[in-house]
């Protein structure tokens, strides 16, 4: 019972394929209630998979993924629709509805789960935008909005219901300097004013380490570390060391696997 | 270039054939969760009367334009032939159960598969790749009611309506080309075709084609928006399976209408 309490999300021996590949074998992974958790590791490691367990979009072979005290791979198709709107998703792209304008993509959520009337989600609406900057934003369409605006237009629709889980798929990839300072406040800012919990799934080490209380280390299908990031920073492993501190050659080689060299330019291949 | 053994080769057909099941299973699944049930965001007639107009009215004037090129030729092929029988006065006859009985349904079909089933495969894919469906599932709607289905019932709904009017248009195209244009007396051309065209046998059959070449295609486009790679190139090749499959279904399912309707006349 402690220990759903103190973690929102647990898994227990995770296993998932594609196809004939391993992607995770035998992953455990408790993420703390109330903090910020980084899931961090190379590009093609898997997070978003990981990210997609937690959120049920995709079932795990083997194992058990526990959200708020429910085992989701067990849950019934509209069970989960219904366990869905406890978490928000920030998805890399944004994902915003491209035929609603900013106002309706904010408001489509309160539409579809609560019967409040027109004023009262117009002013769930504002202040959600207000709460990431855009409420001057409201009558604009998605495409004509930059791509940081983009994510705090998803992002105010993600806390529209006042999710308990709020997960962010990449939130830095492609942002500009501000936009990128913006983003890591609004984490922060979010998690800590409304008491959620974030799981940010990110392979960008300084931001991420920047505000997350935990990280995992993710590689080869299994957690290769965990711990604060000062932990991360100061551990032993060689392959968490290289990830952290960014080094170009070491478990992770430089060169793809290739014949010898010489031979190859002698033509003995 | 490595030459596969014959094991490798049956092992290979075995793969794709299960492919292939495994594809027809998961489209089956797809259309039943999509068909019934309701979508739990509300506003269901909205979303299907906006379909309607995307998918129906958006397709009416190549529909108009086909039906009467395809009215007007077959008019002045018809009346070339019929003229040296001195039977000119059968084309309205000739028009009226060739539109009716085939051209209509299956022409209909085959430019609904590449207007409006390449329009739906390329929104949902694009959808997909724009993570605007899981971005749905994660709100708590399930994209398979709210995005799926008024598509496929706007489909099913557009498309005899679409035939109906090919099949009007049609008929009128040939009356200007054989009556106004070519001389048949007009009292002839709409004789013949009042009493031989059968309310039950041409009428009834025509937009039974019609009902079952809709669901086909709209199936079969929703599906592959559905299910494609969500990569640009994945959304293209599944907008090429959409028109090629649609038109194959269209006419090898006419062929099997065909013949359970008339085959034994």
């Amino acid at each position: 019972m402690s220990d759903s309490n103190d973690y929102a999300v647990t898994l227990k021996g995770v296993s998932f394929k594609r196809g004939s590949r391993s992607i995770f074998n035998n992953v455990d992974i408790r993420i703390p209630r109330g903090k910020v958790t980084g899931i961090m590791g190379p590009s093609g490691c898997g997070k978003t998979t990981l990210l997609r367990l937690i959120a049920a979009q995709l079932r795990p072979e083997s194992g058990e993924v526990w959200v708020n005290g429910h085992n989701l791979p067990q849950l019934s198709r509209s069970e989960l629709f219904e366990m869905r709107k406890e978490m928000g998703v920030l998805f890399q792209s944004g994902a915003l509805f491209t035929d609603l304008d900013v106002f309706e993509n904010v408001a489509f959520p309160l539409r579809v789960h609560t019967k409040l009337p027109d004023e009262m989600v117009r002013d769930i609406v504002l202040m959600k935008l207000q709460a990431v900057g855009l409420r001057g934003a409201i009558d604009l369409m998605p495409d004509e909005l930059s791509g940081g605006m983009k994510r705090r237009v998803a992002l105010a629709r993600a806390i529209a219901l006042d999710p308990q889980i709020l997960m962010y798929d990449e939130p830095f990839v492609g942002q500009d300097p501000i936009a990128m300072g913006v983003l890591v406040r609004l984490i922060r800012l979010l998690n800590d004013a409304l008491g959620i919990t974030s799981i940010v799934v990110s392979h960008d080490l300084a931001e991420t380490a920047s505000i997350a209380d935990y990280l995992y280390v993710v590689g080869d299908g299994q957690v290769l570390g965990e711990g604060t990031p000062e932990d991360l920073m100061n551990s032993k492993n060689p392959r968490v060391t290289q990830f952290m501190k960014g080094l170009p050659d070491g478990p992770v080689p430089f060169h793809f696997p290739a014949p010898d060299y010489r031979n190859d330019l002698l033509g003995r291949r | 270039m490595h030459k596969r053994s014959l094991f490798e080769q049956v092992g290979l057909l075995g793969r794709a054939a299960i492919d292939v099941i495994e594809a027809l299973g998961r489209s089956a699944l797809f259309l039943m969760h999509a068909t019934f049930g309701r979508s739990g965001a509300g506003g269901g007639f909205q979303l299907l009367v906006k379909q309607i107009h995307s998918i129906g009215v958006l397709s009416l004037p190549i529909i108009v334009v086909s039906g009467l090129f395809i009215g007007m030729v077959l008019a002045l092929q018809g009346y070339n032939i019929l003229v040296s029988y001195g039977s000119e006065q059968a084309v309205g006859q000739l028009v009226a159960l060739t539109l009716l009985r085939e051209l209509g349904p299956v022409v209909t079909g085959l430019l609904f598969a590449g207007r409006a089933g390449s329009a739906l495969t390329a929104e949902i894919g694009n959808m997909k790749s724009t993570e605007q469906l899981s971005s749905l599932e994660m709100i708590g709607v399930d994209p398979l009611k709210y995005i799926i289905a008024p598509r496929l019932w706007a489909g099913f709904l557009s498309m005899p309506l679409l035939a109906a009017i090919f099949n009007v248009v049609g008929i009128w195209g040939a009356a200007m080309v054989a009556v106004d244009w070519l001389g048949v007396y007009d009292g002839s051309f709409w004789a013949s075709m009042q009493s031989s065209v059968d309310l039950y046998d041409d009428v009834v059959n025509g937009a039974i084609k019609s009902i079952a070449f809709a669901f086909v295609v709209t199936w079969i486009a929703v599906f592959q928006g559905y299910d494609c790679e969500p990569t640009s190139e994945g959304i293209g090749r599944a907008t090429t399976r959409t028109v090629v499959y649609a038109s194959l279904a269209v006419l090898g399912l006419d062929f099997i209408l065909t013949a359970l309707m008339f085959g034994d006349n």
